[in-house]
């Protein structure tokens, strides 16, 4: 279970660039929750995230992972409950390992790493059958660089990799902004597939309305570093991108922001 | 006509006198080559430009010959020479990542600071001699023609096999792939839980202590420290670096392949020098050509890229 309680964040305080982020967020997840999170530029979606991780300090208020305080947790540390994947498709994975080096850094997120071989030929055999799940043919070219896979193949595999250890929660950032349709729909099928394999904590930033109803079973909408809208269940279920749209005029008082959301 | 005339009999002697040279060139590139596989680590593996080398090579050098003199076993003097070397690295690694300075601006910092630092280690004097008839050299100068196992050659080549070797394994780890992976991708390593700080230290360590055990070997093979046997260090280790890319890059893909590329580079550097020596060239211009030829080497991938951009890879090509 995750709790953000009264998050508030400010970039460049005291400068003319200061940039309010986070607004009193407050957000609980349940376990098993598959949350879509959607918002117009700037709304604080990626920050949430980011704020998560630990990649900078919140101002104000607490991050509760199971329970447990872990706002001053140093990034690194926190990597052990969390999988990421990055919107920047170069940014999960180490493009001048191969990809079975990858996937054993991954296998080894949150334990001690010892002077014991990095990896193991036991392992091998075991992505080779993970990668099957992606269905993208990379099961046979463990020991290629990841640097020569397409964008698309690169975040299916940093997806894997999130999940090869499984997390309390996982965090996609818009992992299928940077793709085109074909490709990002392919990518978007193996996260449900892995997601409700092992029924994953999971929070997933979209640009995209259709995807955010069509996937999980919670949607939230922030505006101004906060979450306006909450709906899950049924209402969910019954949602349609027009009354999407009413719902954010309603919660922040106009329309013209949200004709850009579904045109981004 | 004299020009040309002057011209062939110099070209005429360098090509005559080369050949006496090769064993004197070959044995220092590679005694340089360990301090280039040093640069290697960080240049290459870590993203890291560290600058200490040109202080902490001297820094090697000065541990090892004072510890000798004071009667010290050759093999107990490379150690601590390695150690110190590896402080070195450490206060580099803590001034860039745990005082936020930039890692050229640490290694120039922490080089300018070894500079006193090795002054006292030699006892306030600028040079220590360390003479081959008083004291047991594991490398010498002197025997390095000879076709006997006293030539300095073999106990440079084994020892080059070794930190190869011990390099290739510490790689293949779990904590060594952890370090790749913090120069590959920083964002990646630490959402992969681990700790970059810690990491680039850590490396910078390595990486200082190769360049120091270079400078302890290096002292013994000249037979003595001088404060000033790093200046221009880290340049040297570069040209070997590009050198060994250059020549070897498209055969040596294994990684321990790619250190001995380095150490080849290394030793074509030498060579080379040797060979500009032997035509003539005032030495003391020898540091302007070396800084040329690598500032031309670092130049030309950026010139190529200028040329023809490359396509950009995000998107998926329909089978993704």
């Amino acid at each position: 279970m995750l709790e953000l309680r009264n998050i508030h964040k400010t970039f460049n305080p005291g400068t003319v660039n200061a940039k309010k982020a986070l607004d009193g967020l407050n957000l609980t997840l349940h376990d098993g929750d598959f949350v879509t999170v959607i918002g117009g530029n700037g709304a604080g979606k990626s920050t949430m995230l980011n704020a998560i991780c630990g990649t900078f300090a919140v101002d104000e208020g607490q991050i509760l992972l199971d329970g447990k305080d872990i706002t001053r947790l140093p990034e690194h540390k926190r990597a052990q409950y969390l999988g990421r994947v990055f919107q920047d498709p170069m940014m999960g994975t180490a493009a001048t390992m191969q990809i079975e080096e990858n996937l054993a850094l991954a296998a080894r997120r949150g334990q001690m790493r010892t002077l014991r071989p990095g990896i193991t030929r036991a392992e091998r055999e075991q992505y080779r059958e993970q990668l099957k799940i992606l269905d993208l043919g990379l099961e046979d070219r463990l020991t290629a660089k990841v640097g020569l896979l397409s964008g698309g193949q690169r975040q299916a595999l940093t997806l894997l990799m999130a999940t090869l250890r499984e997390p309390r929660l996982l965090l996609l950032d818009e992992h299928t902004a940077a793709l085109d349709p074909k490709t990002a729909a392919k990518v978007l099928e193996a996260t449900e597939r892995i997601v409700s394999r092992s029924g994953l904590t999971t929070l997933m930033i979209t640009h995209n309305m259709r995807d955010a109803i069509t996937y999980g079973n919670r949607l939230i909408m922030m505006y101004d570093g906060h979450v306006v809208v909450d709906v899950s269940g049924e209402e969910k279920k019954n949602l349609t991108v027009e009354h999407l749209l009413g719902l954010f005029s309603q919660a922040s008082g106009s329309t013209e922001v949200s004709d850009k959301m579904v045109l981004s | 006509m004299t020009l040309l005339l002057k011209v062939t009999y110099a070209l005429q002697h360098a090509v005559l006198s080369f050949p006496n040279t090769v064993p004197g060139a070959v044995t220092q590139g590679i005694l340089w080559g360990i301090m280039a596989i040093g640069v290697y680590l960080t240049y290459r593996i870590l993203n890291v430009s560290d600058l200490t080398v040109d202080g902490s090579l001297a820094t090697g050098g000065a541990v090892c010959v004072m510890l000798m003199r004071s009667g010290c076993n050759p093999w107990v003097a490379l150690l601590c020479a390695v150690l110190v070397g590896m402080l070195a690295g450490l206060i580099t690694g803590l001034l860039h990542t745990r005082c936020g300075i930039p890692a050229i601006l640490a290694g120039i910092l922490t080089q300018l600071a070894l500079y006193s630092i090795n002054l006292s280690i030699m006892d306030n004097k600028a040079n220590q001699p360390l003479g081959v008839d008083k004291y047991d050299l594991l490398v010498s100068q002197r025997y390095v023609r000879n076709l006997d196992l006293s030539n300095p050659i073999l106990l440079t080549i084994l020892i080059l096999a070794a930190v190869v070797g011990i390099l290739y394994w510490f790689f293949g780890t779990e904590y060594g792939s952890a370090l790749r992976a913090t120069g590959a991708n920083p964002h990646m390593a630490r959402a992969q839980g681990i700790n970059t700080k810690v990491g680039i230290t850590i490396g910078l360590m390595i990486s200082n202590g190769l360049v120091a055990l270079s400078g302890a070997l290096l002292a013994q093979y000249q037979g003595a420290a001088d404060v000033n046997m790093g200046r221009g260090a880290i340049v040297i280790g570069l040209a070997a670096v590009i050198i060994g890319e250059v020549l070897f890059g498209k055969v040596f893909r294994n990684f321990a392949l790619k250190l001995v590329a380095v150490t080849l580079g290394a030793v074509v550097y030498y060579l080379v020098i040797q060979f500009v020596l032997l035509l003539g060239l005032n030495t003391n211009y020898l540091k302007l050509l070396t800084a040329t030829v690598v500032a031309l080497f670092l130049a030309v991938p950026y010139w190529k890229s200028l040329a023809k951009p490359k396509k950009q890879r995000v998107g998926g090509d329909g089978h993704a």
